[in-house]
């Protein structure tokens, strides 16, 4: 559990951050902006068969920041974090890690990355304990058997780092802890395996007010230890109070990309519903970037889709 | 469970553990306790929540050991008793090959006859080999219908329930044909042509040696156990206390001096005095021994809990799930040649009438009575030692009652469904 009072819906961890990160030449950790952004998306398409499930997808996730993917069902928000997370391979575009170009062709090549993706079921074994799961599959061994006290240590450490300290024993098997210890003990999986990207996939969808919280906070946690954040979530309440960035998706492609400061609530749900809202979001002529940070977008996205251009029927026309 | 209701102050990690003590954990006892009491206590809120361990099926020992002894004072006689150990040894060993499988959430119905092959392999080679490589023979017989099982359930997806019931019938005729061919069996059996062999369940430790190997065994165990106490609080951890650890120490004592003095007492008749702990004691503890470390202490181990608790995390995590599940195949049909071996050497001979069917009942039984989990995930190889101590309490004790086949049976499959019935609603008050 983080400071309490993160609890009032306010984001403490974000009170240092620049406001918006476009509008500034340093990004949250002081560093020159020329540095590029921990991930990029450039271009990225995706086909399933007939189905164009995204669209020219141009997303810059920074370190430190947590960005938000919303979207309406089947705006592709589950394709683009798998294609992050290396289970699909995206048809078209590029992938660029630390400004090089990468190809996340399994999930363990992004894992290798520091590209941690925390699934909705969690991936845990509930019959294991929270150390055990925490190192499962990278076990250090100590004269050919586990070093259990190295593990124990280590896991204690990573769980304090985050503030957790709600468990009993980290030697509790997992199946007996709440729906938020389960999220934090996911997250700290991904944190001791020095992840720098952590996606996270509803973490919120099934858990009660308090539990909430307890996630929201470790959101935090992990953005002001310099860790990117990628969350997808349909809880706007969820988003408003722990996202700097929003991405909004909208028939496979990126409506918009703006810092949470230039949104509100309504002004999500306008482009999630219809691909634009007021001077944000595509529009006919006009690039779907205009929010987000100069550069980041081609600026070539003349065809931008306008609100009813349903982007899964333009290809109907390839299916057998 | 009850975690949501005990949000702690959070600047106080001490006393949020504390008050968490109060929600029933079910984490091991010894890493919560801080005293025998709370020990006791916790122990018993394990059980209630389905982490029932080792308890109920001691107690089910106990309550069958006095019925019996009640029925017939012959029971608890040494010489019976010793009879009983080496009798139960095979169902204890196929316990432990089974409990390889069912951890997975995989069940073997083919481990009687994969062992019943391994010993007739085993006895038509020590015709002509030096025993240790027959023997190795006969395990390597068990490895290889092992890896066969793994494969055709890992690279086909076949249920493994079908592919070893096909291997439960497939492995009989083998059995059959093998023994016609060895030529050494004209009645439908092998004989065991050599005297170790034989002596693997028959022979006797000295009675000195038997003193000597009990206290050298126990002292390893114990100091095992306060070695990695030490190491666990040197390295500023929750450890077990000190009251914990010496019970563990006194009950294995304990145990260890009753095999001993009942090996030792006089079993023989009048003309002839028999005494010492059968060798197959040893065996046994050994392959517990073994068979424990690998599950508990190794990678293979904890990824064998992984897949029966979760096999789709375990896959993301990056284990190889074909190849686990094809090692403990293969271990499993290993350990069910071990018993195999037993059986033979128990019986001088390896026939054609040995009823592999039923062997795979007690093994399950065995597995499943000492509180393995049926669907995976929750169990260890001293579960097969106790179930299998109580199986063969059963079948022993309804042997001197002079009860017949059919009600051993249906006795064996009522304690088999009892077992499993504990299983299934321990679980589900666990869960709730």
């Amino acid at each position: 559990m983080t400071t309490p009072s993160a609890a009032d819906g306010a984001r403490p961890a974000s009170g240092g951050r620049a406001p918006s990160p476009a509008a500034t030449t340093t990004d949250p950790a002081g560093r020159p902006i020329q540095e590029p952004p921990l991930l990029e998306l450039r271009g990225i398409g995706k086909n399933f068969g007939p189905v164009r499930a995204l669209t020219d997808i141009n997303l810059d996730v920074p370190a430190g920041q947590v960005t938000a993917i919303v979207g309406d069902n089947g705006a592709g928000k589950s394709t683009l974090i798998k294609t992050i997370s290396g289970i699909w391979q995206p048809d078209d575009g590029q992938i660029l890690w630390q400004g090089g170009p990468v190809h996340l062709h399994s999930p363990k090549a992004a894992t290798d990355l520091g590209i941690a993706t925390v699934y909705q079921d969690l991936a845990l074994c509930d019959n294991l304990d929270i150390v055990q799961n925490m190192f499962l599959g990278r076990e250090p061994l100590k004269q050919w058997q586990l070093d259990e006290i190295g593990m124990e240590l280590a896991a204690k450490q990573t769980l304090a780092d985050l503030s957790v300290v709600t468990v009993r024993s980290i030697r509790q098997p997992v199946g007996s802890l709440s729906g938020g210890q389960r999220q934090a003990v996911a997250v700290a999986k991904a944190v001791m395996q020095k992840a720098q990207l952590v996606i996270m996939d509803e973490p919120t969808a099934a858990l009660g007010v308090t539990q909430t919280r307890v996630v929201l906070e470790l959101i935090d946690q992990l953005s002001s230890r310099g860790i990117a954040v990628l969350v997808i979530s349909h809880n706007l309440n969820d988003v408003m109070n722990v996202a700097d960035r929003v991405a909004v998706l909208y028939l496979g492609r990126l409506a918009a990309v703006a810092p949470i400061e230039d949104l509100d609530t309504g002004s999500i749900v306008e482009l999630m519903t219809t691909g634009r809202s007021g001077h944000i979001g595509a529009a006919p002529g006009e690039p779907v970037h205009a929010a987000s940070r100069p550069g980041a977008g081609p600026g070539s996205r003349a065809d931008g889709g306008t609100p009813g251009d349903s982007n899964i029927g333009d290809h109907t026309g390839e299916a057998p | 469970m009850s975690t949501e209701t005990h949000q702690p102050p959070p600047d106080s990690a001490e006393q949020s553990d504390e008050l968490a003590a109060e929600a029933a954990g079910t984490a091991a006892p010894e890493v919560l306790a801080g005293s025998l009491g709370e020990y006791a206590r916790i122990q018993l809120r394990r059980i209630k929540n389905g982490e029932s361990g080792a308890l109920p099926v001691t107690l089910g020992l106990i309550a069958i050991v006095i019925y019996f002894q009640a029925r017939n004072s012959l029971f608890l006689s040494p010489g019976n008793l010793v009879n009983l150990l080496i009798q139960g040894s095979p169902y204890i060993v196929l316990g432990m090959a089974e409990v390889f499988v069912l951890l997975l959430g995989e069940i073997d119905l083919s481990v009687g006859y994969s062992g019943a092959v391994a010993a007739v392999i085993m006895a038509w080679a020590v015709f002509t080999v030096p025993w240790w490589v027959a023997i190795l023979l006969g395990l390597a017989t068990g490895a290889v219908i092992g890896v066969v099982f793994g494969m055709l359930i890992t690279r086909l997806r076949l249920p493994s329930f079908v592919v070893t019931l096909a291997g439960l019938l497939g492995l009989q005729g083998l059995m059959i044909v093998l023994v016609a061919r060895s030529g050494h069996g004209p009645g439908g059996s092998i004989p065991i042509s050599n005297s170790i062999i034989d002596d693997l369940t028959t022979g006797n430790l000295s009675p000195a040696a038997g003193w000597i190997v009990m206290v050298v065994v126990v002292a390893v165990a114990a100091a095992v156990l306060l070695l990695r106490d030490r190491q666990r609080r040197a390295a500023d951890l929750v450890t077990p206390p000190l009251s914990v650890t010496a019970l563990k120490i006194v009950v294995m004592a304990v145990a260890g001096v009753v095999v001993v003095l009942v090996g030792n007492a006089d079993r023989g008749t009048a003309l002839v005095s028999l005494r010492g702990v059968p060798w197959v004691v040893l065996i046994v503890l050994g392959v517990l021994v073994i068979w424990t470390v690998l599950l508990g202490r190794t990678r293979f181990g904890r990824y064998i809990y992984a897949i029966g608790g979760n096999a789709e995390a375990a896959r993301r995590a990056g284990v190889n799930l074909n190849m686990i599940r094809t090692l403990a195949f293969t271990l499993c049909g290993i350990t069910a040649a071990i018993a195999g071996i037993l059986l033979a050497s128990r019986l001088g001979s390896i026939s054609t009438d040995t009823d592999g069917g039923q062997l795979v009942l007690f093994a399950v039984a065995a597995a499943v009575i000492g509180g393995t989990h049926l669907f995976g995930g929750h169990g260890k190889m001293l579960n097969a030692l106790l179930g299998g101590l109580v199986v063969a309490a059963i079948y022993n004790g309804l042997g001197l009652l002079g009860l017949s086949a059919a009600v051993t049976y249906i006795v064996t499959a009522l304690v088999l469904l009892a077992a499993v019935t504990v299983d299934a609603l321990s679980r589900r008050g666990g869960t709730a």
